[in-house]
């Protein structure tokens, strides 16, 4: 299969011909090609295996391919610097399926420490907090410890956290997999607002019933091949 | 830095109890380095003492010229590695031996002892082969007769100093690597219980070098906390060691080189961090 050229706009990640192979654990990807272009929503589904995190450490540069080429925001998998790979994840979000926080600290110490980290003036962390936990529908959560929120508030808090670099691209892996129905659909509402607003979103999920709903475009892949690209949802079943 | 601090100090507060046995480690290790230090120190001295004493004696044929001498003198003293040129006339010489011989005195009236050029030499200039250029070059004078400066004595003093210097270099080597090991020891179970906060550095975007800092401040802290404590426990030590052998002589440290011990123990410190920190990093 070609890369498919988005009719959005040009890439923001672009994977070419992309093999990953482990020395010891086999092929995880053959032959990957596919577009994601800016501001766009893309699912990303299969089975366990399939290789669907693999793609997305390989978005967040956490791998790199031994075959072929992925390019995410201007950023060649063959020609970054280990040093460009910070730079890189500025211009990402990250949210995991078990969210990822630091439990000994609230729910604003979260989001401050990861402002902090990426060198955010003091004067201005305490209000970027706000405006992001705004966002994610928590403002009145701030001063809570995480063990007092659901777990789909604290995907909230890891989804702000994703945000504090104004990212280009949002990748989230399983994000509502460890959440009930409703929270489900929260979830995934915050990351359509997200979307809307510009950030192109590739999220990796088992749920079909979401994908089938959004009518949105999917990667699906089947044991590292990528077996359909398009937003055809009667093709769930057989893809 | 602030952040970096912060994360440094809650290392800290987080694992009192490691940090505690980290430091003492560290101390441990440092102190076996110090009193190795000290040992070697306190032998070089004794050394040293004895490298005082070492003199070039050259005797001058009979009927030597006070004129001669004196240039001879005068010229040995313009040498490098000269620190004095001494004449002991015979009269002088004779004087010296009825003091140290009371026979002498009612045996001899006259000067039958030869007279003598007698050479001090500087420190740095006390090896054997330094010792043989200025013997040859005093050879070369017509009016001496005979150098005397005990060569094989100096040969021994050199060889039992370049083994102490050895051994003490080795062992100190070897402690001061242990102590890196158990710093980085230390502070690799602190990156690992800190293995989420530098995930989450990482996906952020925080550079190697940002999330490095708050371990290395740490393991400097705890490198300069162990070589303060070293520093103490060598202290006792030397009080002990000086009671116990009845003889005040035993050196402790200079203050520029105590300073040195504690700034070693920071480097020690950092190097440590660094190995740790740098493995983890690599296999993230």
């Amino acid at each position: 299969m070609g890369t498919t050229a988005s009719p959005r706009g040009p890439g923001i990640v672009r994977f070419t011909k992309v093999a990953l192979e482990y020395p010891r654990r086999g092929t995880a990807l053959t032959d990957v090609s596919f577009e994601v272009a800016k501001g766009e929503f893309v699912f990303l589904t299969g089975h366990s295996g399939a290789g669907k995190s693999t793609i997305l450490k390989l978005v967040a540069m956490q791998e790199r391919p031994t075959h072929g080429d992925v390019r995410v925001t201007g950023y060649s998998s063959t020609t970054a610097k280990r040093r460009d790979i910070p730079k890189l994840r500025r211009k990402l979000g990250i949210v995991f399926q078990d969210f990822r926080l630091l439990e000994d600290r609230s729910v604003e110490q979260n989001i401050a420490f990861a402002l902090e980290v990426i060198g955010t003036p003091p004067g201005a962390i305490a209000p970027k907090v706000a405006r992001l936990l705004t966002q994610v529908g928590l403002a009145s959560k701030g001063t809570s410890q995480l063990h007092e929120l659901s777990g789909g508030e604290q995907q909230r808090v890891a989804i702000a956290r994703a945000l504090v670099n104004d990212p280009l691209v949002l990748v989230a892996d399983e994000p509502t997999g460890n959440l009930d129905a409703k929270a489900t659909s929260g979830i995934f509402q915050l990351l359509r607002d997200i979307n809307a607003a510009g950030t192109a979103v590739l999220m990796a999920t088992h749920d079909l019933s979401l994908i089938h709903r959004s009518g949105l475009r999917f990667l699906a892949l089947d044991r590292g091949h990528l077996v359909y690209d398009g937003d055809d949802a009667s093709r769930l079943a057989t893809a | 830095m602030r952040l970096a601090l912060r994360e440094a100090m809650l290392g800290f507060r987080r694992a009192p109890l490691l940090s505690v046995l980290g430091i003492v480690t560290i101390a441990f290790s440092l102190f076996s380095v110090g009193v190795f230090a000290l040992v070697a120190l306190n032998v070089r001295d004794a050394i040293r003492a004895i490298e005082d004493r070492v003199e070039i004696r050259a005797y001058l044929t009979a009927g030597t010229e006070d004129d001669q001498v004196a240039i001879a003198v005068s010229d040995l003293e313009s040498q490098p590695g000269v620190a004095k040129a001494t004449y002991v006339s015979p009269d002088q010489a004779l004087e010296r031996a009825k003091k140290e011989f009371v026979a002498f005195g009612d045996e001899f009236e006259d000067a039958v002892l030869p007279g003598s050029i007698e050479l001090r030499l500087k420190e740095g200039f006390r090896d054997p082969q330094a010792v043989d250029k200025v013997a040859t070059l005093l050879k070369a004078y017509p009016f001496i007769d005979d150098v005397r400066y005990g060569r094989e004595w100096i040969e021994k003093i050199y060889r039992l100093r370049s083994v102490a210097a050895a051994v003490g270099g080795g062992l100190g080597v070897v402690f001061a690597l242990a102590a890196v090991i158990i710093i980085g020891a230390t502070i690799r179970m602190e990156v690992l219980a800190r293995a989420r906060e530098i995930k989450i550095m990482q996906l952020v975007g925080a550079t190697d070098g940002f999330i490095r800092s708050p371990f290395l401040i740490e393991g400097c802290l705890k490198g300069l906390a162990g070589g303060v404590l070293a520093l103490l426990l060598a202290y006792v030590a030397q009080v002990i060691v000086s009671g116990a052998l009845g003889y005040a002589d035993v050196r402790f440290f200079a203050p520029w080189q105590a300073l040195l011990g504690v700034v070693a123990g920071a480097v020690i410190g950092v190097l440590g961090s660094l190995m740790s920190v740098g493995r983890h990093l690599r296999q993230v």
